[in-house]
């Protein structure tokens, strides 16, 4: 089998979607943490985000599945947690993209530094979680609609 | 049991017993953001309990996986602390649990975070991330109640003077504790007492709570001894799928 080149790998990796933000891929997410070829099983390092992310399985699988799609049938995928995932690690397109999607990006002041709908910077906050383990809830107060914030973690 | 094996069942069972504490809020939390607050803290805390299980199991060597681990041992196999097995009672009590728990957690992991043993400080750089969050809204939340109405008020110094006998666990140190500081493996629990009682000192002035004299401990969760009469209850409702069907998944 010719070997695909890592660049080409990486490139279809940013067309899995996050399941739960499908918006953003998940290298925009930061969680593919690298790839190796051991003979000719390809290992995808995967980082989790929140340790109890129910997500996590579901990613594996789009993984797996979005490499075999490609003709890549031997592909391991191997859990790594340390270092731990930071929200650094966020691709800028990816922090446009979730924006755009209506999630504020994460901001290491603790909060978002602007209403992803208005604009505006009165901002509360109304719960610090939210629908999934990386957000917390928030409020505009200027356009009053309520939105995601993804946590800074 | 290997004193490592022991340790790992100490931090696997205090996430797994208190994580599925909390999930019973599930449902019924006073309002929707508390109800998902509560839910999301327990995801947390089922999260490290599979990294802290799923490395005991390997440690052991006996094939024993978190999941068996979790699912299949009896209450004198447990080795949480007596503090997380207490019922919800209130949300306050809920609140004031959760809160005397994350404090130590908190001070425990960040120890952990230097282990020796990179496994574990690998899962403590993870978790001390979520656990620096949880102890920031249960301190916040702590202060809002306690300064807060005469009702809630009254129920989280209630909660306290119920809760407090139970503090004095996390820092009693046994043979275990001192193997594991000896290998520079964990810190001595009781060496993190004062920076605890410090921080917690802190919270319940601004919350206007005041913490109970005497420092009368309960004993015997972290080494099996004698659980309370509420984890056994507890694990029935926990267990009864894997028990009833051994071996099913979904």
């Amino acid at each position: 089998m010719v070997k695909p080149a890592d660049a080409e790998i990486w490139a279809w990796l940013d067309q899995v979607p996050d399941p739960e933000i499908p918006v953003i891929s998940v290298v925009d997410l930061g969680i593919i943490r690298g790839l190796s070829w051991q003979g000719e099983t390809l290992e995808v390092a995967v980082t989790p985000t929140y340790s109890g992310c129910p997500a996590t399985r579901v990613i594996s699988m789009d993984i797996e599945t979005a490499l075999r799609d490609r003709g890549l049938n031997d592909v391991r995928i191997k859990t790594q947690i340390a270092p731990p995932w930071t929200t650094d690690w966020l691709s800028d397109k990816g922090r446009a993209r979730l924006e755009d999607y209506g999630i504020a990006p994460p901001s290491p002041a603790g909060g978002p530094e602007r209403c992803p709908h208005c604009g505006a910077q009165e901002l509360a906050r109304i719960s610090q979680y939210g629908s999934t383990p990386c957000k917390a809830q928030w409020r505009c107060t200027s356009c009053l609609e309520p939105f995601d914030y993804f946590k800074c973690l | 049991m290997s004193a490592l094996f022991e340790f790992l069942l100490r931090m696997g069972d205090n996430t797994l017993v208190l994580g599925h504490r909390v999930s019973e809020w599930c449902g019924h939390a006073p309002v929707l953001e508390e109800d998902i607050a509560l839910a999301n803290t327990a995801l947390d805390l089922i999260g490290q309990t599979q990294m802290w299980l799923g490395l005991a199991g390997e440690v052991e060597g006996q094939g024993r996986s978190a999941d068996d681990l979790a699912m299949l041992r009896d209450v004198w196999d447990f080795r949480n602390l007596l503090l997380v097995e207490q019922p919800n009672g209130d949300f306050g009590q809920t609140i004031m649990r959760q809160y005397l728990f994350d404090q130590f957690h908190l001070l425990h992991l960040q120890g952990l975070k230097d282990s020796s043993d990179e496994r574990i400080a690998g899962i403590a750089a993870k978790a001390v991330k979520e656990v620096a969050y949880h102890v920031e809204r249960s301190a916040d939340m702590v202060i809002g109640l306690g300064d807060g109405t005469e009702e809630s008020h009254a129920r989280m110094q209630a909660a306290l003077e119920l809760l407090s006998p139970y503090v004095g666990e996390m820092f009693n140190s046994d043979e275990i504790d001192r193997a594991m500081a000896e290998a520079g493996i964990a810190p001595d629990p009781t060496s993190l007492r004062d920076a605890y009682d410090l921080a917690v000192a802190k919270v319940l002035g601004k919350a206007t709570l005041k913490r109970p004299e005497g420092d009368f401990a309960h004993q015997g969760g972290k080494t099996g001894f004698r659980h309370s009469e509420h984890l056994g209850p507890m694990l029935a409702q926990m267990q009864w799928l894997q028990r009833a069907y051994p071996g099913a998944e979904w």
